[in-house]
């Protein structure tokens, strides 16, 4: 192949160049004709997808509100060294920077932005941009301390100088319910701030719940489906596979109307006289547990069931031929081999189980909301990019960082498609 | 039958239970897709069993409401047009990889497989951020990118699996009788490929489709496909209508379901290599 697509046009010239330089060059040629084959795909995946994506991880450290919109404050503010209230020069940057976010209509947004570290500064800035419109001039200090004391506060003016900066490591330390004090030193942050922590922790729980349910129903699951012939193990696996390759979506409205509580489920237990009256099944934990147990247990079967599939029986046999009971073999000679299946399966379906958002958002009650959702409601609903993208971030450093332990162990190439 | 031939009473007894528990496994597995399915035809808005009667007004009023119609032709629109984008994308990159001599890639192919990876939230608010800086928010074209990037990996991977087997001496022996590269390609490659190329666009297809995350933030309502119009009608109230949807959503499954295995089957063939 490399001899018949090199050019013939150039033998003439190539007959003085050694045998070796020859071959490089047709090799060459040869690896950048398949190079280009898989540049037009490289191109897309990069531009659509791994730039956005690295765009985001970036939004979660950029911090250009306070910079951009109060410019000669922060200039004002760099000779300041934080002992005492600001003087004159500094509030009077700041009122000629108001003058024009009140012209650009930006006030509210960079009191917004203060905000996030100082509760309250939201309605001040929106006070003080009333000040402004009123008219008349300085000195200014006087005038801001005069409608609200807190202006004269040396950790706010601490804050607004950090805040001035391009980058913030803020929206990454508040996902961790972590802030930085007036002097810049990392603390707890306030009780009533303090949400992420519990949310990320929610998510591996739920997580976790899931994959070990989906084990405990899976692995005997799988179990059967290895040590049966062919023929019917192929027609239960359609009973793996229907669900598998069912949407999630339709899925969740199956359990929907399954759980609610004038649902199927209820009338049933009703029936039965199981209960009395009917039982809350779904908008809580449980609900969301089961549900996505359900959607994920194709994905923690499949790969215990290819592992199982390949381990001889004779393995077994000989164990009892050897004097062992059914469950020591099963136990010291059977699962011990089936162990990275599980891994794959396990380690699959936690993976897959923290990035979930339609399942919890629709079967799930407000405390079961997992971190996806809040990087919805954050991008959406409160309009704070920045917190979104650092949730973002924490939740692909996971997740890649449990992938690179899935690919070392099991390879990500060998993920079986149906 | 489970049991082995040597196995004590105890035993037996023992095999029995697992079959019991591998059955109630499995009614967890089919049996919300299968209670869904009924109560599509009852003739009464509520999810009851027995159903009241029989009726197929859910499914007259799924084709002829206006908003489920446009959802469904602006789903099916997506799903082609980023099928087609996601296929032949898809199917150069893994031409070119299995060529066995891509510079880098030990590194492209991560790159290739990262769209299946990230969690779909996340790919969809970035896309979210990128596509408003350049304006592609609210377009079809926006949205069918994103659709035939999520798709891209599955293509990739069907495609590459099909080639490990692929034998190149017979593009060499097409080569030697004076076919040119595209001759070659479509007359002797592209036959023997065909299947994955097929499934793999299946998948494209089928994770469009099914895809609700990204059209939830990518969409204006005038793009909203199928599985958002059955997300945001969920939201407000559940109706038979949805469970209609959801009931043809399934069917179409399952035939995609037996398209692919059918064509695994014959693209083991056309390799030769029968595996059990």
């Amino acid at each position: 192949m490399v001899a018949l697509t090199s050019e013939g046009g150039g033998l003439v010239r190539e007959d003085t160049t050694s045998l070796k330089a020859k071959l490089r060059r047709a090799e060459r040629v040869n690896r950048m004709r398949s190079l280009s084959l898989v540049a037009p795909l490289l191109i897309f995946v990069l531009a659509v997808f791994v730039l956005p994506i690295g765009l985001m991880m970036f939004r979660a450290i950029e911090n250009t509100e306070v910079r951009d919109a109060l410019p000669k404050t922060i200039a004002a503010l760099q000779d300041w060294d934080g002992t005492a209230t600001p003087d004159e020069p500094v509030f009077a940057a700041f009122a000629a920077d108001l003058v024009q976010t009140q012209k650009d209509r930006t006030t509210a947004g960079v009191g917004k932005r203060i905000n996030y570290e100082v509760p309250g500064a939201r309605s001040r800035f929106l006070k003080a941009g009333r000040l402004i419109d009123a008219g008349g001039g300085g000195p200014w200090k006087e005038k801001f301390l005069a409608a609200d004391p807190e202006w004269g506060s040396v950790p706010f003016w601490a804050i607004m100088k950090r805040a001035g900066r391009t980058y913030t490591p803020y929206y990454l330390l508040n996902s961790l319910d972590l802030r930085q004090d007036a002097t810049g030193a990392i603390v707890r942050n306030f009780p009533d701030q303090s949400i992420f922590l519990d949310i990320l922790f929610r998510t591996i729980w739920i997580s976790f719940l899931v994959t070990a349910a989906t084990l405990i129903l899976g692995y005997p699951v799988a179990h059967l489906l290895a040590i049966l012939p062919p023929k019917h193990a192929n027609l239960l696996m359609i009973l793996v596979l229907l669900p598998f390759t069912t949407s999630i979506l339709v899925r969740t409205t199956a359990w929907i109307v399954l759980l609610q509580s004038s649902g199927v489920i209820n009338d049933v237990l009703l029936a039965l006289h199981i209960t009395t009256e009917r039982v809350q099944l779904i908008f809580n934990r449980f609900g969301t547990v089961l549900a996505m147990t359900q959607i994920q247990l194709p994905f923690t079967i499949l790969p215990i069931y290819s592992v199982m599939k390949s381990i001889p029986a004779a393995h077994v046999r000989a164990a009892r031929s050897l004097g062992a009971g059914p469950l020591r073999a099963f136990v010291s000679v059977y699962m011990p081999q089936t162990l990275p299946g599980v891994g794959a399966g396990c380690l699959l379906t936690f993976i897959l189980s923290l990035g979930y958002y339609i399942t919890p958002a629709l079967v799930g009650g407000p405390q079961d909301q997992m971190i996806s959702y809040f990087v919805a409601l954050y991008t959406n609903r409160e309009m704070n990019w920045g917190q979104a993208s650092a949730l973002g971030a924490i939740l692909l450093l996971i997740t890649l960082g449990l992938y690179a332990l899935f690919n070392r162990f099991v390879g990500i190439d060998k993920v079986k498609l149906g | 039958m489970l049991a082995p031939s040597y196995a004590t009473p105890r035993e037996k007894f023992t095999y029995f239970v697992f079959a019991v528990y591998c059955a109630l496994v499995f009614l967890f597995l089919v049996g919300p897709i299968l209670v869904i399915m009924p109560l599509s035809f009852s003739s009464e808005p509520w999810f009851t069993y027995p159903l009241p009667g029989l009726s197929l007004r859910w499914y007259a009023d799924f084709f002829t409401d206006d908003r489920w119609r446009i959802a469904l032709q602006n789903s099916a629109i997506i799903a082609v047009c980023s099928t087609v984008v996601a296929t032949g994308l898809g199917t150069l990159a893994a031409l070119g990889l299995s060529r066995g001599n891509v510079p880098w890639a030990g590194l492209i192919m991560p790159i290739l497989i990262s769209p299946m990876i990230v969690p779909i939230v996340i790919v969809a608010v970035a896309m979210f951020f990128g596509f408003a800086s350049v304006g592609l928010n609210n377009t079809y074209f926006g949205l069918i990118m994103a659709h035939a990037m999520l798709g891209t990996p599955f293509v990739v991977i069907t495609v590459t699996a099909t080639l490990t087997g692929f034998d190149r001496s017979l593009t060499r022996a097409a080569a030697s009788l004076g076919a040119s590269p595209w001759t070659s390609f479509r007359t002797v490659t592209l036959p023997l490929i065909a299947p994955g190329v097929i499934s793999g666009a299946l998948f494209a297809f089928v994770t469009s489709w099914d895809e609700v995350v990204v059209a939830l933030f990518l969409a204006s309502p005038d793009q909203r496909t199928l599985p958002r119009q059955m997300f945001s009608g969920i939201r407000e109230q559940i109706s038979p209508t949805i469970t209609a949807a959801a009931t043809m959503l399934v069917v179409f499954a399952a035939v995609l379901m037996t398209t692919l295995e059918l064509l695994r089957r014959r693209s083991e063939r056309l390799r030769g290599t029968m595996v059990a």
